[in-house]
């Protein structure tokens, strides 16, 4: 049973140390595995980690079927076949074409090669996925950027439980988690990673809502699969929970993050509250209109139209609203049709955006179209890692030097099959894929019960001054004022189109907001569900990678998927084909390398796709 | 035995009023329990002003703006906003529900709002669930098969998959359980409506091959039968689910079986 907090750790060391005066008494937990996140990702890794025997802790701030994941709509791609003929190599084409040729071809041959096996899972595991009526196989949708015969004509690769996928998915992997008899932490806020001096990492430092206790997980794995920073801006479809938890504890220990100025905005956030409207919409038929009603997707993408890749769509509608086209009284949203569709399929395929265009728009979507407009919705960057899981990092010459001990998964890695725009639905299958990979590689190089060699003395030091310096902060700004400074900033400078002024506005402006850190105010000194200091950790790991976010668009000087330069308007793939690496010191500084594209695929049944035009 | 009265230490008191932003205009007011484990003092209902023109439309955002802009300490879960992830549940103008689906103008002013009923609280608006989730894995929310797993999907028709609907969209968010008297005085024993209806949700799937077991499971005077067809948990579920009728698919289920 996943009884919420069950300790089976050894408690010892109760005296624990001591700051300002304070006693933080620590509880110990030793493990050969340790999970950071309960969603997709994280789940699958426990699982796995779990049937190959190695004892697993998943630690996670919020129960697990409440993490981000559950909000996914439309579907998890993998070339089935159901609907049509299809080919895992089309899936590869399409999803290094989506990623404008920035994703190591390695990792998306072992996505989209793993992809069938891997939903065939979820639904042996009970996931329950819509049905064709024809045979009772998997019922699959058209997607965007998503073709057969590589480009020519349209595949229905995504599979979907209704609007509902991510929900249904997570629910399941819970399930499944539970059929383990998996050791969860729940309500648990990782502060720290514990990294030791050889720079392994050795485990994590967290803090037990429940009951304010601090607790210190060491295993011979730590897997970050924390999610997102999309609450870095200001208007986002992300959960308030998606504060990029694990890659703030990346940037503090030392290490890079890659790819950061990919950030994907979603083409269709309801107006103005930014809820999701799935993309799975313009799947089952679904179309963009201006103000003049027109289908102006025609003109930006004459083959693919509305179901072209995220960032053109994007990219179409904040053209169409700035050259006067918009609607609404400001002119500053487009609309979304589903209106001629038959209700009937409205009703079958996409009930829960019917709710939600109700709720948050006061829409109808048999009658009315839904104002929409692109938000943000999900960061290609991230930790890097291989296509096991494992984090690397640029060291000694070696662009993939793997750092011991630490693994990232889903939105908080960076495997780089989205590189620098992620197809709609693959990122379920991000999520399983590379879960399984990960507790794979796990099984392979950890023996169960492992010994663990000593810890470093001030193993806890650092975490728990993070936190002591939080829970006391006094300055005169509170939480929530500096988080939208840095939400406004994010969002007006570092957008769907950038420049190059606008991105050095940008840096000087969310470099104050980070100097200003300091000046936080905590209101609430309680241990016990302090949220208000949960909210301040979380702003200190989303400042952190707004600024390398920032810093990262700062820098690169070509337009590639989701980053859109005005003043390099163009792919420049002899000077820009590689990976942003960005470290940043404790005074903000950014330091920015690269690691190239990896250009090799893992088998000789597929051969390296060159880059050409991205035309759709 | 039977205890007519809170006992005093869990009394609530007249809380504080918040002083209003002076430039508002259009403000509506909220009652809002609170309750700091860590003070020793009684739960108390404090009272917030909310500037109408700065803050979103739904109860979330008036709760998300009161932290922001008046109170930090005011503490409750949220995570998505839209109604799928469930953490909101709260109690608002004496209903279950979830926060940030809920419109401030859907509820009487002043609008006020406690943490789920009958649960232990951990803080303020943060209801302690640790039985209600303990409960959804004792029903086994898993497919259990024993036929050889079929290399690719087991099929199941379009009409046996709508068998789901209604069911498999549940959040767990236990507005339903925590809206059942039967559940208030005996959710040690008794299931409750969120539990019931995920029972019912696999006993349900074609694919599943452990109907037997799963009402065996739920043969018991407590664990199933405690559900005395109030109805209230239909009422409450803010998914427009109803768990009252699943658990009279069950009920049925178990008499069908021995005729």
């Amino acid at each position: 049973m996943a009884a919420n907090g069950k300790s089976n750790g050894k408690l010892n060391d109760l005296a624990g140390p001591s700051l300002g005066g304070k006693a933080y008494p620590i509880e110990d937990h030793h493990y050969d595995v340790i999970v950071v996140g309960a969603g997709g990702s994280g789940l699958r890794a426990v699982v796995g980690c779990s049937e190959a025997g190695l004892r697993t802790a998943c630690i996670t701030k919020v129960f697990p079927t409440r993490s981000h994941t559950v909000a996914a709509q439309g579907g998890i791609a993998a070339a089935l076949g159901n609907m049509g003929e299809d080919d895992w190599r089309w899936h590869m084409y399409d999803t290094v074409k989506g990623a404008d040729w920035l994703g190591d071809q390695d990792s998306i041959e072992y996505l989209c090669r793993n992809a069938p096996q891997d939903v065939y899972e979820l639904e042996h595991w009970g996931m329950p996925f819509s049905r064709r009526e024809e045979d009772g196989k998997i019922y699959q949708r058209p997607f965007g950027g998503m073709t057969t015969h590589y480009g020519k004509g349209t595949a229905q690769r995504t599979c979907a439980a209704a609007d509902r996928t991510g929900h249904a998915m997570l629910h399941t992997m819970y399930g499944q988690a539970l059929k383990h008899n998996a050791e969860f932490y729940i309500e648990y806020f990782a502060i720290d990673l514990i990294m030791d001096d050889t720079g392994r990492a050795r485990g994590v430092v967290a803090l037990n809502m429940d009951d304010g206790t601090i607790h210190r997980f060491t295993g011979n794995m730590v897997i970050l699969a924390t999610g997102g920073y999309g609450r870095a801006y200001f208007s986002c479809t992300s959960a308030h929970i998606c504060t990029g938890d694990g890659g703030g504890m990346v940037l503090r220990a030392g290490l890079p993050l890659q790819d950061m100025e990919f950030v994907q905005f979603h083409p269709t956030g309801i107006y103005p509250a930014g809820c999701l409207i799935t993309e799975g919409s313009r799947g089952e038929g679904g179309y963009l209109t201006n103000s003049e009603g027109e289908r102006f997707m025609e003109r930006y993408a004459p083959s693919a139209k509305d179901l072209a890749s995220r960032d053109v769509v994007s990219r179409a509608m904040t053209l169409e609203i700035r050259e006067g086209r918009g609607v609404g009284k400001d002119k500053d949203h487009l609309f979304l049709h589903l209106d001629h569709l038959d209700p009937k399929v409205l009703h079958e395929r996409l009930p829960g955006i019917s709710d939600t265009a109700r709720i948050f728009a006061g829409v109808d979507i048999t009658r009315e179209p839904i104002p929409v407009l692109p938000t943000v919705h999900y960061n290609m960057g991230g930790i890097a890692t291989n296509y096991h899981g494992e984090a690397v990092t640029k060291k000694d010459g070696n662009p993939d030097s793997v750092i011991p001990g630490l693994m990232a998964l889903g939105e908080a890695g960076c495997v780089s099959v989205h590189g620098a725009n992620r197809l709609g639905s693959n990122s379920l299958i991000d999520l399983v894929v590379f879960g399984r990979a990960a507790a794979m590689r796990c099984a392979e190089i950890l023996t169960p019960g492992e010994k663990q060699p000593p810890l470093p003395a001030d193993s806890a030091e650092k975490a728990l001054a993070r936190l002591d310096k939080f829970r006391n902060a006094s300055g005169s700004t509170p939480t929530a004022e500096l988080r939208l400074s840095m939400q406004r900033v994010m969002q007006s400078n570092c957008a769907v189109f950038r420049t190059g002024d606008v991105l050095d506005e940008g840096h000087k402006l969310i470099h104050d907001v980070y100097d200003n850190m300091p000046n936080v105010k905590v209101t609430d000194r309680s241990l016990i569900w302090n949220s208000d200091l949960i909210e301040t950790l979380e702003l200190d790991n989303l400042i952190a990678q707004a600024v390398v976010t920032m810093d990262s668009a700062k820098n690169r000087t070509e337009s590639r998927g989701g980053h859109a330069r005005e003043d390099y308007p163009e792919r420049d793939d002899v000077n820009w084909m590689k990976h942003t690496l960005a470290w940043m010191d404790d005074k903000g500084k950014v330091d920015i390398d690269y690691r190239p594209v990896h250009t090799n695929t893992l088998t000789n049944e597929v051969s390296y796709i060159e880059p050409k035009a991205r035309v759709y | 035995m039977v205890e007519l009265t809170l006992p005093k230490n869990s009394k609530i008191t007249e809380g504080k009023t918040w002083p209003r932003t002076s430039h508002a205009t259009h403000v509506t007011e909220f009652k809002v329990y609170r309750w700091n484990p860590d003070d020793g003092q009684n739960p108390r209902v404090d009272t917030y002003n909310v500037d109408r023109a700065d803050c979103g439309p739904m109860v979330l955002d008036a709760l998300i703006w009161i932290k922001n802009n008046v109170d930090p300490t005011l503490t409750f879960r949220r995570s998505c906003r839209e109604g799928v992830c469930g953490s909101c549940a709260m109690n608002i103008d004496g209903t279950n529900t979830l926060a940030c689906t809920k419109a401030i103008d859907d509820n009487k002013a002043p609008v006020k709002i406690y943490p789920l009923p009958h649960q232990p609280v951990v803080k303020d608006l943060v209801p302690d669930l640790k039985n209600f989730y303990a409960q959804y894995s004792s029903i086994e929310p898993w497919l259990h098969t024993t036929t050889a797993t079929p290399e690719k999907e087991w099929k199941q028709s379009h009409e046996d998959r709508a068998k789901l609907d209604g069911m498999y969209e549940c959040i767990l968010c236990a507005c339903c359980s925590t809206s059942c008297p039967s559940y208030w005085w005996n959710s040690d024993r008794y299931l409750g409506p969120a539990a019931l209806l995920q029972a019912n949700r696999w006993v349900q799937d074609s694919r599943d091959e452990a109907t037997g077991e799963r009402l065996d499971n739920l043969e018991d005077p407590f664990r199933l039968y405690r559900c005395h067809t109030i109805m209230n948990c239909s009422k409450a579920c803010p998914k427009g689910l109803n768990p009252a009728k699943e658990i009279a698919t069950l009920k049925k289920a178990l008499v069908d079986r021995q005729l």
